[in-house]
């Protein structure tokens, strides 16, 4: 029936605009990448360390509840911590050894967090215990949850949200699609991209798993323009029965902000102070994708997780799979070392990663990566006055007035901050990088998100 | 049951995380990663394409015009200088402030009205207010309108365009309070006044290279166009800005001379006479009086356009690029407000607050 076919026009409009859409967001930043550190190399095994420290916090959502108690003696895998509700994860012991301490701890986001640590056994062959492996065709949508909770999966991108929160979406919402998140947009991490090279089958695996669970039919994975290599990978790996696209993106940051990663993907904004479900969409990280395919392969919960060492500031960069609680030190030492002229060790990526205050603090489940500063990369704590550029406006993925916002939070008015969308603002560092003023936009704003989180709430 | 946490635990060497041999780290707050371009750098980069502009009237009209630049200069850096926050000298903004207040001058007037404009262009244009960045007006300009209604001659007053390069364009070195001095000097409209009280139009390559009188750095249209549009590709200027001035100023002054070509000029003749290229790609792109937003400074530029032909038009004073960017500086913050942009994600209903 010629009258049931879309017009010519019609037709040649949406070809057109599927040309024109470059899979990409408005604004955004372009910092200098340099991957090249660690992008080559393979993912290696770091040696065990001496000790490790388990922080029972290591995840968003509500400390684990502690189960082990001191001097106890525990094999790598076995639960030293549960999960305390719903929006909580457990505490896996990373290694085997000995409960020689619980207590504070210098935990990476700067504070002090109650820990676990444990002298690993210097002979251990640090196998973990046989364990029954769920067989994931069998279960039910709540049972995958279940294992995906008691295996301690979290999101691996560095927020760490609870993976099976996100796989239990709100019952009045419908997924349409779910989004692996294989951006990367941080300068220098590479975690993501070699695990898309080396694991693109696990990747896959864990893509089944979700959609299974989750009775979702299609998935995408946007990977960023800057990693053929991993985009190749998972072409050739991808499944025929499965509805699993993988999507070339604009090399841009923040790209891996999963609101800008669904816009560029499908072209759908999630609504302001909403959740990506609210548009049917889950995203989650290749990372995370790949631990759970990990979790129904072997049974073992997430014990360790692969970290990008990097930056000008270390002898020997590289990708490893380091055991969680790993304290930064040995990971430090079993890189070569920081350089003479190393200045500051960030956890995350230099966007939007925390400066190190103690190098004892330990790599948790959201660890990205650890990179390294050399002295002249250190940003210039001098600021000048706001000249209006409008840079920051022009940077902002979500189209806040930095400048604005900036000059209320000098002066304390929160309240107004509040109401010029600064819940919108992902603290990306987008206005911070562009500022020729060098203000630190995003560190105001940290603040004043703090400040109004204390604040109890003001009636008019 | 809660297991025991032992609370005494010795709370290892915090902070001042040093590694064993070297020094000791630092903590920044993120991003860790910034930009290359600085506002110092912005700045004396703008300083630099300025350079050219200045040598051109230095060229056009000998030691004079370097005299005025000179003077203009140093009064905005004294004043910089002793009343400013302190090292505020090194960010540049004066030397642009000095600079371009210079060439709006007449290449005869005396130094130590230049000097004079010039420390009030930086006192009363941009300290007053708090310093760089929180200035409502364009320094420069409000340096000349001071000068404008403080000597009303002798910054009308234009030596004719020619002669010996070596000879003074007017009472350069007077004193304060000296009667005017009976000059040798020529004195001739310039091509704008020519066109308002006489009605003569100025050969167009005059206007774009420079040969015709006026102000110091207002007469080399071309040259302007040149550094603007390098400081535009940098990034260092808005380009909306200049491209909707004389965009509006073209369609608007086309539109006049469609409707009478023997009362109102060309198009041409509009865009390139007086200080219209220079302050469409020098003043009004000064980021801090400008408007942040893009559509902002579409409509900024476009009521710069309209205040500009509708002043030199219908108004008393032959030029009115000055009064048309000072008037419209003070309405930006109504225009960043009304043309804020909608955030990601927020309903596209415009809510006004």
């Amino acid at each position: 029936m010629a009258e049931a076919r879309p017009g010519v026009l019609t037709r040649l409009a949406t070809t057109a605009r599927s040309h024109v859409r470059s899979f990409g967001f408005a604004h955004g930043v372009h910092p200098p990448e340099h991957k090249e550190l660690t992008a080559h190399l393979p993912i290696r095994r770091m040696p065990y360390p001496n000790e490790v420290v388990l922080p029972l916090r290591q995840h968003a959502g509500k400390p684990a509840k502690l189960v082990v108690a001191k001097g106890a003696y525990v094999e790598r895998g076995d639960v030293l911590a549960t999960a305390d509700g719903f929006v909580s994860s457990p505490v896996h012991a990373s290694a085997s050894g000995r409960v020689i301490d619980i207590g504070w701890w210098p935990h990476p986001d700067g504070s002090m967090a109650q820990a676990i640590r444990i002298e690993v056994a210097p002979y251990s062959a640090q196998v973990a215990r046989p364990r029954m492996v769920p067989d994931w065709h069998g279960l039910t949508h709540d049972e995958v949850i279940r294992a995906v909770q008691e295996a301690g999966v979290v999101g691996l991108g560095g927020a760490a949200f609870p993976t099976h929160v996100k796989l239990a979406p709100p019952r009045d919402l419908t997924i349409d699609t779910i989004i692996i998140n294989g951006a990367e947009c941080e300068p220098y991490l590479t975690t993501d991209h070699r695990i898309m090279v080396e694991y693109p089958d696990r990747v896959h695996f864990g893509v089944r798993i979700m959609m299974h669970a989750l009775g979702v039919r299609r998935t995408i994975i946007g990977v960023e323009r800057n990693k053929p290599d991993a985009i190749t990978a998972l072409e050739r790996t991808k499944p025929n029965d499965l509805d699993v696209a993988i999507l070339p993106l604009t090399v841009k940051y923040p790209q891996g902000a999963e609101k800008m990663l669904i816009k560029s993907v499908l072209d759908r904004e999630v609504p302001s102070g909403k959740l990506p479900a609210s548009v049917g969409v889950i995203v989650q990280n290749v990372g995370s994708a790949a631990t759970l395919a990990e979790v129904f392969e072997t049974g073992l919960p997430l014990v360790e997780r692969i970290v990008t060492v990097s930056g000008h500031g270390i002898r020997r960069p590289a990708n490893l799979i380091v055991p969680v609680g790993t304290k930064t030190r040995d990971l430090l030492d079993a890189c070569g070392g920081l350089t003479d002229d190393a200045a500051e060790v960030i956890f995350g990526g230099p966007m939007m990663g925390t400066a190190l205050a103690d190098l004892d603090a330990p790599v948790i489940k959201g660890t990205t990566g650890v990179v390294v500063l050399a002295h002249d990369e250190v940003r210039d704590q001098a600021s000048l006055p706001c000249i209006h550029c409008g840079r920051c406006l022009e940077a902002c993925p979500v189209f806040l007035d930095p400048s604005h916002l900036a000059s209320l939070a000098r002066v304390g008015r929160y309240e107004e901050m509040a109401e010029a969308h600064l819940a919108d603002c992902m603290l990306c560092g987008s206005c911070t990088f562009v500022c020729p003023s060098n203000i630190p936009l995003a560190q105001l704003f940290n603040l004043s998100k703090t400040a109004l989180k204390r604040r109890p709430a003001v009636t008019a | 049951m809660t297991p025991s946490v032992d609370r005494s635990m010795p709370r290892p060497a915090a902070m001042a995380a040093g590694h064993s041999d070297g020094a000791p780290l630092v903590i920044t707050a993120s991003p860790h990663l910034k930009g290359r371009d600085t506002t110092a750098r912005i700045m004396w980069t703008v300083v630099a394409t300025l350079v050219p502009i200045a040598g051109a009237s230095i060229y056009f009209f000998g030691p004079s015009a370097l005299l005025v630049i000179v003077a203009s200069m140093i009064g905005a850096f004294l004043v910089e200088h002793f009343l400013g926050k302190g090292g505020t000298l090194r960010d540049g903004s004066a030397a642009i402030t000095g600079l371009l207040l210079a060439l709006t001058m007449p290449p005869g007037t005396p130094m130590w009205m230049a000097a004079l404009g010039g420390a009030f262009a930086i006192a009363f244009g941009k300290l007053i207010f708090g310093g760089l960045g929180f200035n409502a007006f364009n320094p420069a300009l409000l340096g000349r309108a001071f000068l404008q209604a403080a000597f009303p001659t002798a910054l009308t007053t234009w030596p004719k365009f020619g002669g010996s390069w070596w000879a003074l364009r007017g009472d350069t070195f007077a004193l304060p309070f000296m009667h005017p001095h009976e000059t040798a000097v020529v004195t001739a409209a310039t091509p704008l006044g020519l066109m308002k009280f006489e009605g003569k139009s100025t050969a167009l390559s005059d206007l774009l290279l420079g040969t015709t009188g006026g102000s110091l750095g207002e007469t080399a249209a071309l040259l302007i166009l040149v550094c603007g549009a390098y400081l535009a590709l940098k990034r260092y200027l808005d380009w909306r800005i200049p491209s909707s001035v004389l965009g509006t100023v073209a369609a608007f002054a086309a539109l006049l001379h469609f409707a009478n070509a023997t009362r109102y000029p060309s198009a041409a003749f509009m865009l390139l006479s007086g200080g219209l290229v220079l302050g469409a790609v020098y003043m009004a792109t000064d980021p801090v009086t400008a408007p942040v937003t893009k559509a902002g400074r579409w409509a900024f530029g476009i009521g710069i356009g309209v205040l500009v032909v509708v002043i030199r038009i219908w108004g008393g004073l032959p030029e009115g690029v000055m009064y048309a960017i000072l008037l419209m500086n003070a309405l930006v913050p109504f225009i960043n407000r009304l043309t804020r942009p909608r955030v990601f994600g927020a309903p596209r209903v415009k809510v006004t607050s």
